[in-house]
């Protein structure tokens, strides 16, 4: 009986090897997969009672842990919750989000970076700790833009980015309504389960980043990138004649499109005029020139239809209509921002700042530097190119064009007096009964030295419906936070 | 000595009871640094009890090492040491659980499901001893072959009765008695072993012999079949009447091996694979929660937050995960989200606690046990000891595959305890006793054949014996 009993033996042994090599492979290599799992609590709980590393916004944290008497050791507070809970996000023991999410490798001590720091740690045995990240916002303008957006009457559905053209930092991200993160990250759990139910249900949707969640029909300032196209495709200058008149009909259409009583002349207007008063006749009609391709391409160029902002989400792509067989009337439409273009407000910025970065659009980001929890700087963000929407002639004479818009058209209300300012204003109609226009501004300055680009999109405030117009709601918005960045 | 000219070509196994002593001290370390580790770990201090604990291990311990070396000397030297470790590790993983269950509750006294398993390791001690002293001779047992099958087959029917036996967990498998619950399953599983070893040795040859020739492999006789299928109803009885895939499987793979040793014939191994697999699709066709357990084998993310669903094996593997090569150490994992992380999934806590290495130990432990075994088996002189050894060498090694790749999802779970780690009185003592059984086994082969010409009182018995079998 021996050599079965030899032959069971190495069968034995095989099962035996079967479960060591998948205990291997569960607990080594798998191992990293299964800490990702968003079911997992072991990890999240781990988390929360580890001395997370702060939110940092200059020198000051916005987000940071606090020790607590409590079994989690460690609650996250945010010291100005409404002005920075878009950009922040929350950190609750059931959901993250914002930078608290996209950051979290870092923040929590697991990212690779913090190699150093975590063996330090464990061979001191002390609790390791997590490192902060540096957000590029500018406080000031941040405040400012906060500051505006509230002034405005009612409960007010908006959002205000603003972007450094040079290199692609984000100074400002407010959205409202807001919300406090302080009330989801708090260790009763029924409580901060109470207070998300409650944000989650209300409809005005408070948790959402309008800045980069949220697109709509960028209307008026969506005439830029019309532009933009028109004079990359060589016909056209900052000088040149351009089609006006009152009213324009579109090829193989019965759809009149009309300037809503603004002068833009008769068949020829300076492009100034055109934009001085955002002539719609102007730019449907110099859109359907182009050609749906043409405007695609230029508005793809800008970013439309892709995903960039890599360190914070989710993020909403914005729209531009993909059928280059597109009908005339609805080419027409897009050259005006409506149809079915959209955009989220971070990307009507990306559109001013890539003008006034000479034609080049770079890549936004919000993370400036990983810091250890010693403070040593680990990562720094190198600016990058995201891609040149228009060639530095290109840009110059849009410049010259929204520089005009400022001092002698819409966009007035953004002028700083002894500064050159660019800038284009937007109502855009909702397109849905009952649901009033949006309003929009964009801008950037200085002109000749370009130092920020903002965005500013009014969803809903409470103003008769007649009275909402982009510049006088947008306008002075985008000032203060202009103002802020450059004294 | 004297003894030794008789034996063959003069080889004779040196006893090693010191190396067996030694071995001791270093699992006494392992049960008792690992019970001061967790209180360290998890209260911040040795625990006050350490002496009297640590003692209480010590006695248990010593007093196997010192009852083997008077009644079993040749005795194999490191299943003992092996056990003692294991055994005191769950102890301690087992002590880990209470404290963690306790701070999770309102009342904060620990739920003493260590200090019921000291008691039962106790027992099973005693009973481990007691095995030693009344069964100076395995052979003694093939006389109780159709005792033990009939006895078997009363335990396995018992949580079957109305009245004592209950349903936990979905398994019909617990008999209660008074205050006690037990698993009779535990116990059937060593008198199985005996059974079959018993029917075998005497039928080996007309199973091995009689047969056809069927591409290149020898197929049993149609009516040699008997035994085989009335195991395969058993075991297919086992699982449909008693929802117990893990017994289910471990009767029958136990019996098939046991077949294929006596026999010396793979063609059984083929025919009993194919019945295995012939019942086993069928089960997962006809029966829900077989069905079950293999779609939340194949998908365990989308069971799990289903009820019935994944929740525990899931949680197993986060918590492996979690423990990844060196573990979180005790105290700094939550082994207590899983669900009977005590019983069958204590292998999960160990993995999370004490990481891989730990594991990888703990079933290079079991291997040494199946591997000692299987060396007893080999040395053993008769058939009946060969069988009764390799069939509890196939129990470990099929439980501990069952429930460990069940664990750690290489295979469906099925429920099982892990001998000698997990809580659970019935196991832990029927353990000790198969452990017994193979210290026995292991004596007797070991230890230099008697002088024949000699009057001998054991070499009469053992000559009587061999004229029996061979009539």
């Amino acid at each position: 009986m021996n050599k079965p009993i030899r032959t069971i033996s190495i069968f034995c042994l095989l099962l035996f090897v079967a479960l060591m090599l998948n205990a291997t492979y569960l607990q080594y290599y798998k191992a990293g997969a299964l800490d990702k799992d968003p079911q997992n609590r072991r990890v999240i709980a781990a988390a929360f009672s580890r001395e997370r590393g702060a939110i940092l916004v200059g020198r000051d944290p916005v987000a940071q842990s606090v020790s607590t008497d409590d079994q989690y050791k460690f609650q996250r507070t945010y010291s100005q919750p409404f002005k920075y809970a878009p950009l922040t996000g929350w950190f609750s023991y059931y959901s993250q989000t914002g930078i608290e999410q996209s950051q979290n490798d870092v923040l929590s001590g697991d990212d690779s970076l913090l190699f150093v720091t975590k063996l330090v740690d464990l061979l001191s045995n002390d609790s390791s700790k997590g490192g902060s990240v540096e957000l590029t916002i500018d406080p000031a303008a941040q405040t400012a833009a906060y500051d505006g957006l509230r002034a405005l009457p009612g409960d007010v559905q908006g959002a205000v980015v603003a972007l450094e053209p040079s290199t692609g930092k984000i100074l400002a991200m407010v959205s409202l309504p807001t919300y406090d993160p302080n009330k989801l990250a708090g260790h009763d759990f029924s409580e901060a389960g109470k207070a998300y139910d409650q944000l989650n249900a209300n409809e005005s949707e408070p948790l959402l980043n309008r800045a980069i969640q949220t697109r709509l029909p960028p209307g008026s300032t969506f005439k830029v990138v019309t532009a933009a196209a028109a004079i990359e495709s060589g016909n056209y200058s900052a000088d040149s004649q351009v089609p006006g008149g009152a009213e324009y009909t579109p090829p193989q259409t019965g759809n009149v499109i009309d300037n809503e009583g603004r002068d833009c002349g008769t068949s020829r207007i300076p492009f100034a005029q055109a934009m001085e008063n955002s002539c719609n006749t102007t730019f449907a009609a110099l859109a359907n020139e182009v050609g749906a391709e043409g405007m695609r391409k230029q508005a793809e160029a800008f970013g439309f239809n892709s995903h960039y902002l890599e360190d914070l989400g989710p993020q909403a792509e914005s729209n531009f209509p993909t059928d280059d067989a597109l009908s005339p009337a609805f080419v027409a439409q897009t050259g005006i921002g409506q149809y079915e273009v959209a955009a989220t407000p971070l990307q009507m910025a990306m559109v001013v700042a890539g003008i006034a970065n000479g034609g080049t659009v770079m890549r936004p980001y919000v993370v400036d530097e990983v810091q250890s929890p010693e403070l040593d700087v680990l990562d720094k963000t190198e600016p990058s190119e995201l891609s040149r929407a228009v060639s530095s002639s290109t840009a110059s004479e849009l410049t010259k064009l929204l520089v005009a818009t400022v001092d002698d058209g819409t966009a007035y209300p953004a002028a700083i007096p002894g500064v050159v300012v660019a800038g284009k204003t937007g109502t855009a109609q909702s397109g849905i009964d009952n649901v009033p226009p949006y309003a929009w501004f964009v801008s950037f300055a200085p002109a000749d030295d370009p130092k920020v680009a903002v965005a500013v999109m009014i969803q809903k405030a409470d103003i008769p419906r007649g009275e909402i117009a982009g510049g006088q709601l947008g306008g002075p918005i985008a000032k203060a936070v202009m103002e802020a960045v450059i004294q | 000595m004297a003894q030794n000219s008789g034996s063959f070509l003069g080889f004779v196994h040196r006893r090693r009871r010191g190396a067996e002593l030694f071995l001791l001290v270093l699992a006494l370390a392992v049960g008792i640094g690992a019970y001061a580790a967790v209180g360290i770990g998890v209260e911040g201090e040795v625990p006050a009890d350490i002496i009297g604990y640590g003692g209480w291990l010590a006695v248990l311990v010593v007093g196997c090492h010192v009852v083997v070396r008077f009644v079993a000397p040749y005795a194999d030297p490191v299943l003992l040491p092996v056990v003692a470790a294991l055994n005191g590790l769950g102890l301690a993983v087992i002590h880990r659980l209470d404290l963690a269950y306790a701070a999770d509750s309102s009342d904060a006294t620990p739920a003493g499901f260590a200090r019921q398993q000291l008691i039962w390791m106790t027992l099973g001690v005693l009973l481990f001893i007691g095995t030693l002293f009344v069964l100076r001779d395995h052979r003694v047992l093939q006389r109780f072959t159709y005792t033990s099958g009939l006895g078997a087959i009363v335990l396995l029917l018992l949580p079957m009765l109305p009245g004592i036996g209950a349903t936990i967990n979905g398994a019909r498998i617990w008999i209660h008695l008074g205050p006690f619950s037990f698993q009779p399953g535990e116990v059937a599983k060593v008198l199985l072993v005996i059974a079959f070893a018993g029917y075998l040795v005497l039928h080996r040859d007309a199973l091995a012999l009689a047969g056809r020739r069927v591409l290149f492999v020898d197929l049993p006789r149609g009516r040699d079949l008997g035994p085989i299928l009335a195991m395969w109803l058993i075991s297919l009885g086992i699982l449909v009447f008693q929802h117990d895939l893990g017994s289910s499987l471990l009767f029958f793979g136990l019996f098939l091996i046991m077949l294929y040793v006596a026999t010396e014939r793979p063609g059984w191994l083929i025919v009993g694979g194919g019945l295995f697999l012939l019942g086993a699709l069928a089960a997962y066709k006809l029966i829900s929660h077989v069905t079950l357990r293999v779609d939340v084998w194949l998908h365990p993310m989308s069971y799990y937050d289903k009820s019935p669903g994944s929740f525990q094996p899931v949680e197993a593997m986060f918590g492996m995960g979690w423990g990844g090569l060196i573990g979180r150490g005790f105290g700094d994992g939550s082994p207590q989200r899983v669900p009977y992380a005590n019983s069958d999934f204590i292998i999960s806590s160990i993995g999370e606690e004490l990481g891989l290495t730990a594991v990888i130990a703990v079933i290079l432990l079991y291997g040494l046990i199946v591997e000692r075994a299987l060396r007893a088996a080999l040395v053993c002189r008769d058939g009946f000891g060969k069988l009764v050894a390799t069939g509890l060498a196939a129990i470990f090694a099929l439980q501990v595959f069952v429930v460990i790749g069940g664990v750690t999802s290489l295979i469906p779970l099925t429920g099982l305890t892990t001998p000698f780690l997990s809580y659970g009185g019935s196991s832990l003592v029927a353990n000790w006793v198969i452990i017994a059984l193979l210290l026995r086994i292991s004596d007797q082969a070991r230890r230099p054949i008697p002088d024949l010409s000699g009057p001998d009182e054991i070499a009469d018995s053992e000559a009587t014996q061999v004229v029996k079998l061979q009539s």
